[in-house]
């Protein structure tokens, strides 16, 4: 038949050699192949003992950072809120009382702040919206499977990162007023 | 046979009957972790230690599965099925020897269950009728899968039983006796020169041979490239496709002790059996130089023997397991082909070469 494309190959199916009937040679040479696989290195990572390492821009679970001197710095301004594509976040603010400077470092601050990780998508706008540096997608940790729907939404009590300077996330070191406004400059 | 001696006898076969379930039940984590390491993966690791406890897992998994009867079959028949291919293939390494005699005081225990003249004659025996196994759980399964998986299992069978007896009747015209025993004392050392031991090995004597051998000993135990009786593919599973719980398991181990036995046999006919090289100047350097009892020098002999007969089993199961892994599965009728009109001729003519040769006095 007249090729359309004129691009048609035209194969042609030649008499197999002896060596090529003889089967063996062909079976030799495969074996070779798997034998030489038997002995590289394995692809596997055994996933609860080691770990794939993170890239350090991965954005996972999310943090609400602490101050220096320990005081929540989210003021619950609704902005993270608002810049989330997928509505994951939702807050109640409060008025700091008296006696409570120790705890919250504005007059607000957040009494509820919950993050829905199943319709959060992990793409750091709420990161990028925050004024107060509060909130950040940390790089070495996710949230990891569960069972059930509502153990999904992450409230204070697992999204505050503790107390203890030590055990807190290395993201999210607050700017000093001079970087702060570099990169303000640099955005403008 | 003194009382004495038919206890011991009662030993050795024990020990070979456990010997055999062993190997086939660590046959199967073998298998799994060679197709995992050909495929670069690490293969079963989390049960015990290197995943060495997989074997029991799968065992208790099996144990604690669903009986299944399938409707409008058979149940005497479909239970007696794996049953029959279970006891068949244990029975087939009664005659293989093991080891050679070990002697202390004046009781002598040959490393074999079993001596008699007919042993390569047993082994073939029920092996045959091993594939009766297949041909009853399948024809007694009431399905149409499981029915052809039983009759392709039959008919290669009987193919390539007549390739193999035709090679194997190559190995007899040299050795001139059925007997296993007689086989591999055949083949101990005798010639004058430096690799004189290896040299006495049938497969030096019969290359072809042991390669129609092997090509069928892979028919015989329904291994890839020749496991059309289970073609996932074309048969869902072949003749187990109604089977469950540990009749599936039976079938499944089985299969890996057939493979245990075909590769003791393939040791014991062209790979000299329990003799390694050099063995009887190591037990006359063992008598002489370290001063022991020409009879624990030769017991050590037998151990040794013994422990590289079982290494070249192994080796025969790593290459039933490597091929597995790297070959496809045949064509029906290219499996026919193979062997009808490739195998059963170059059988005949290699009794014609070994004729000849035995004739002009070549080999002997």
């Amino acid at each position: 038949m007249q090729s359309l494309s004129n691009r048609a190959k035209i194969l042609e199916k030649k008499p197999m050699t002896l060596a090529e009937r003889a089967y063996l040679p062909a079976i030799f040479q495969g074996l070779s192949i798997t034998l030489r696989h038997f002995f590289t290195k394995k692809a596997t990572i055994r996933y609860p003992e080691e770990t794939r390492p993170f890239s350090p821009v991965f954005r996972g679970l999310h943090v609400l950072k602490r101050d220096e001197q320990g005081r929540e710095r989210c003021t619950a301004c609704g902005l993270c809120a608002v810049a989330c594509p997928a509505e994951a976040i939702t807050m109640v603010a409060g008025e700091r009382k008296k006696g409570e400077q120790n705890l919250y470092r504005e007059e607000k601050y957040a009494v509820s702040y919950e993050i829905n990780m199943l319709r959060c998508i992990f793409c750091g706008l709420c990161e990028e919206a925050c004024p107060k540096a509060a909130v950040y997608l940390q790089a070495d940790k996710m949230a990891p499977p569960r069972f059930e729907r509502d153990e999904f939404i992450y409230g204070k009590d697992r999204l505050v990162e503790p107390v203890s300077p030590d055990t807190r996330s290395k993201r999210g070191i607050q700017l000093t007023a001079e970087q702060a406004d570099k990169l303000r400059t640099q955005l403008a | 046979m003194t009382f004495e001696t038919l206890g011991w006898q009662g030993l050795v076969i024990l020990v070979i009957f456990g010997l055999s379930l062993l190997i086939a039940t660590y046959c199967t984590y073998a298998e799994r972790v060679i197709a995992a390491f050909m495929q670069d993966r690490v293969g079963p690791d989390r049960a015990g230690p290197y995943g060495l406890a997989q074997p029991l897992a799968d065992a208790v998994k099996m144990f604690t599965k669903e009986e299944f009867f399938p409707g409008g079959a058979s149940k005497a028949l479909f239970t007696f099925g794996p049953c029959l291919a279970m006891t068949t293939a244990l029975m087939s390494s009664a005659v293989i020897p093991f080891g050679n005699a070990v002697q202390f005081g004046s009781t002598v225990v040959h490393l074999q269950g079993i001596e008699i003249n007919v042993g390569m004659l047993y082994v073939f025996g029920i092996v045959s009728l091993g594939v009766y196994g297949v041909m009853i759980g399948g024809w007694a399964s009431n399905n149409k899968f499981s029915l052809l998986g039983a009759i392709r299992a039959a008919s290669q069978n009987i193919s390539y039983e007549l390739a193999m007896g035709l090679a194997l009747i190559a190995v007899l015209m040299i050795s001139g006796t059925l007997s296993l025993r007689e086989i591999t004392l055949q083949q101990a050392s005798d010639a004058p020169f430096v690799w004189r031991d290896i040299f006495n090995w049938n497969i030096m004597k019969q290359p072809l041979g042991f390669i129609i051998f092997l090509v069928c000993a892979f028919a015989e135990t329904n291994r890839t490239p020749f496991d059309l009786p289970e073609c996932e593919t074309e048969l869902v599973g072949g003749y187990h496709t109604e089977y469950s719980s540990m009749k599936l398991g039976l079938y499944l181990f089985s299969e890996y002790i057939n493979i245990f036995v075909v590769s003791a046999v393939m040791s014991v006919l062209y790979f000299g059996g329990f003799n390694f090289p050099f063995q009887y100047e190591f037990r006359d350097w063992l008598a002489s130089s370290r001063g022991l009892e020409l009879i624990t020098a030769q017991n050590i002999i037998t151990v040794l023997g013994a422990v590289g007969l079982f290494a070249k089993i192994f080796a025969f199961i790593f290459f039933f397991m490597w091929v597995r892994w790297t070959l496809p599965r045949f064509r029906y009728d290219q499996l026919m082909r193979l062997g009808w009109t490739i195998l059963i001729p170059l059988a005949i003519f290699n009794i014609l070469l070994t004729g000849g040769l035995i004739t002009t006095g070549i080999i002997k």
